[in-house]
């Protein structure tokens, strides 16, 4: 903590406040933020490689989807300032002659899609089975906290490398490939729920006897809009901390599946796919068809997880 | 004690019923039994006679009960693939994977816990951050990248130590060990290291925090006014403090080194059980991948089960929370 913080300024501003923007800039956050060097270049390549990946289709120099632009003869060539490099490929070409450049862009774009999706997706079952755990309590509790507490003796990443790879023979036997993204985000959606079901729960556990909920009760408001409308933003904020160090472990735990062979195609790779073909190649001295996606890789990882960790201090009230 | 072990039991035992439910529905989804089975120029009449010999009419539970009863007794049917006894083929893998697991614990703790130590007491130095550093750099990437850059520098570039396999391995009693060797004690070195990182950096982490905890009570301060040389107050006395914690860790990550292994194995193409069931995946093997499930899910289990009735008796505490919940 380099940048001191006199109070925490409450959320939930008057109504004659100044915009989002200049409140923003004006927050905690905002100062604590402008404090830290590394947390800025962080925030900064992490912003820089989302940016990328959406616009990939439109940065990338070639489209590696595009069969009738690759040619063989093209094939592992290396990086441009190399001796044998061609002018046209910068970070030279794989096996199939792809531009590695390119098929890095548009590997990240898949990376991070699942990232975000798989994190979305884990987010929303931990928060309903989290709220509904937390406030009705009893029987749904306990069974709900049970499951939950089984799945945490399984590392995620096991859970999702079986959920996965169980999906893949049984949608692959039925409709001939095809579908793996969402598999993937399935798969990884359904090893991380645990933590969030837990904050959230906990938290709920504690609204649910506040007197705000009582009055919505009282006037008899139903429970789903009570813990849809009342419960759940006064609880949401630990879980956007937990997603964001989530998404790292999620860009990882995607990366590995596709290292493994059971994650997206090399027809539409991912980092994972892209560092996976290219270990063929190593022996063969063509280090550049793993090193350039593997070093994205290590870079996303790292900017996001640095953010992660900025963001659990800074939001964390006991540190401040 | 005795209610508390009872309901963990049936706990796991649920848990186990839960994968083989799974794993039983990966056979009724995948493919027809009967046509692996016979040949192409079989007869309907033949092969209804084949259903029914199977026991594929019967209602799904009593198949259920069947696979389960099938399971118990070891025997998973044979590889879709290969056409051998899935459970053979386990058991041959089962040592490999074993023995890297085994390895990458020790690298962990013999690596790990000096680390911590020299962090611990020396907060300050250069090498303690260069330590640190090092273990962040080991938790945020991942597993098989760091794998694919130790084959980069020590086996493609240095050319000093093989990538991939257990190198020669010797056959006793039915357990094949690389540990005789040296050719297979060269090829454990990077596997090891590669899975046992993570570990190591979780040990580290946690030996220096309880070293900074420990140094600062009472009885250190003690020891070192009663003018004790530093190296018995740090190890004998400080040291042994720690130590409990770290077992504990440990012992929960044993299954951890299991379930990463996988990935490692793949890597450097080590024969074990994880590149046998990732190459079930690719290959649809169903039976394989329903006995590696049924067998990392009893594994895990088991672990759990144990590290929960120590707790219990090695902790006081825990046995008020046993009986109160």
């Amino acid at each position: 903590m380099s940048a001191p913080s006199p109070s925490p300024s409450p959320a939930p501003a008057p109504a004659s406040a100044p915009g989002l923007l200049a409140r923003m800039l004006d927050s905690d956050m905002w100062h604590n933020f402008r404090g830290q060097k590394v947390v800025m270049v962080a925030a900064a390549v992490t912003l820089l490689m989302c940016l990328v990946a959406l616009l990939a289709p439109w940065v990338a120099p070639h489209n590696p989807y595009d069969l009738k632009s690759l040619s063989l003869m093209d094939a592992n060539s290396p990086p441009r300032w190399m001796a044998e490099g061609d002018p046209r490929f910068l970070l030279g070409t794989d096996n199939l002659g792809r531009d590695i450049f390119s098929t890095i862009l548009h590997g990240m774009r898949a990376s991070i899609g699942i990232g975000l999706l798989s994190v979305a997706l884990a987010m929303s079952i931990g928060i309903t089975l989290g709220l509904i755990a937390g406030y009705f309590g009893g029987r749904v509790d306990s069974l709900i906290m049970r499951i939950a507490d089984v799945q945490l003796t399984f590392p995620a990443i096991l859970t999702a490398l079986l959920v996965d790879g169980v999906a893949q023979v049984v949608v692959g036997a039925h409709k001939g490939g095809g579908g793996e993204f969402w598999i993937l985000v399935v798969a990884i959606g359904l090893s991380y729920w645990v933590q969030y079901a837990r904050t959230v729960r906990g938290s709920t556990m504690i609204e649910r006897n506040k007197d705000y909920v009582h009055a919505a009760r009282l006037i008899g408001i139903p429970s789903t809009a009570i813990l849809m409308r009342h419960v759940l933003p006064n609880v949401l904020s630990p879980v956007l901390c937990i997603g964001t160090i989530n998404l790292a472990l999620a860009i990882i735990t995607e990366a590995t599946l596709s290292f493994l062979g059971v994650g997206l195609p090399p027809t539409e790779p991912s980092l994972g796919t892209l560092i996976r073909i290219g270990n063929n190649f190593l022996f063969a001295g063509e280090w550049w068809i793993v090193a350039f996606p593997g070093l994205t890789l290590a870079i996303l990882v790292l900017a996001v997880n640095l953010l992660g960790d900025w963001l659990r201090d800074v939001l964390n009230p006991k540190l401040q | 004690m005795l209610a508390f072990t009872i309901r963990r039991f049936i706990e796991a035992l649920i848990v186990m019923l839960a994968v083989a439910a799974l794993a039983f529905v990966l056979f009724r989804f995948i493919g027809d039994p009967v046509s692996q089975i016979v040949s192409q120029d079989a007869t309907l009449a033949e092969r209804l006679a084949l259903r029914a010999q199977l026991g594929l009419d019967d209602p799904v539970l009593v198949q259920f009960a069947r696979f389960v009863w099938k399971a118990l007794h070891l025997d998973f049917g044979l590889s879709y693939q290969l056409k051998q006894p899935v459970v053979g083929m386990i058991a041959d893998r089962f040592p490999a994977t074993m023995e890297l697991a085994f390895a990458a614990a020790v690298f962990a703790i013999a690596v790990g816990i000096p680390m911590g130590v020299y962090t611990g007491i020396h907060r300050d130095s250069w090498l303690s951050k260069v330590f640190l550093s090092i273990s962040l750099i080991g938790i945020s990437l991942p597993t098989f990248l760091i794998g694919i850059l130790l084959i980069y520098i020590f086996a493609v570039t240095l050319g000093v130590l093989p990538s991939f396999g257990r190198g020669q391995v010797v056959k006793i009693w039915g357990w094949t060990t690389g540990y005789l060797t040296w050719s297979g004690l060269k090829a454990l070195i990077l596997p090891a290291v590669t899975l046992g990182l993570f570990q190591m950096t979780l040990v580290t982490r946690l030996v220096r925090s309880e070293m900074l905890e420990v140094l600062r009570t009472d009885y250190i301060r003690f020891a070192r006014a009663r003018g004790l040389p530093d190296r018995i107050v740090n190890f004998r006395h400080a040291l042994k403090n720690t130590l409990v914690p770290v077992i504990t860790i440990i012992g929960l990550q044993i299954g951890a080194l299991i379930a990463f292994a996988i990935i490692t194995e793949t890597v450097f193409q080590w024969p074990g059980m994880g590149l046998l069931f990732i190459t079930a995946v690719q290959q649809a093997d169903v039976p394989v991948m329903a006995a590696y499930l049924m067998l990392v899910a009893f594994l895990f289990v088991t672990i759990n089960f144990i590290v929960d009735l120590l707790y219990v008796r090695v902790d006081p505490r825990m046995r008020v929370i046993g009986r109160g919940t």
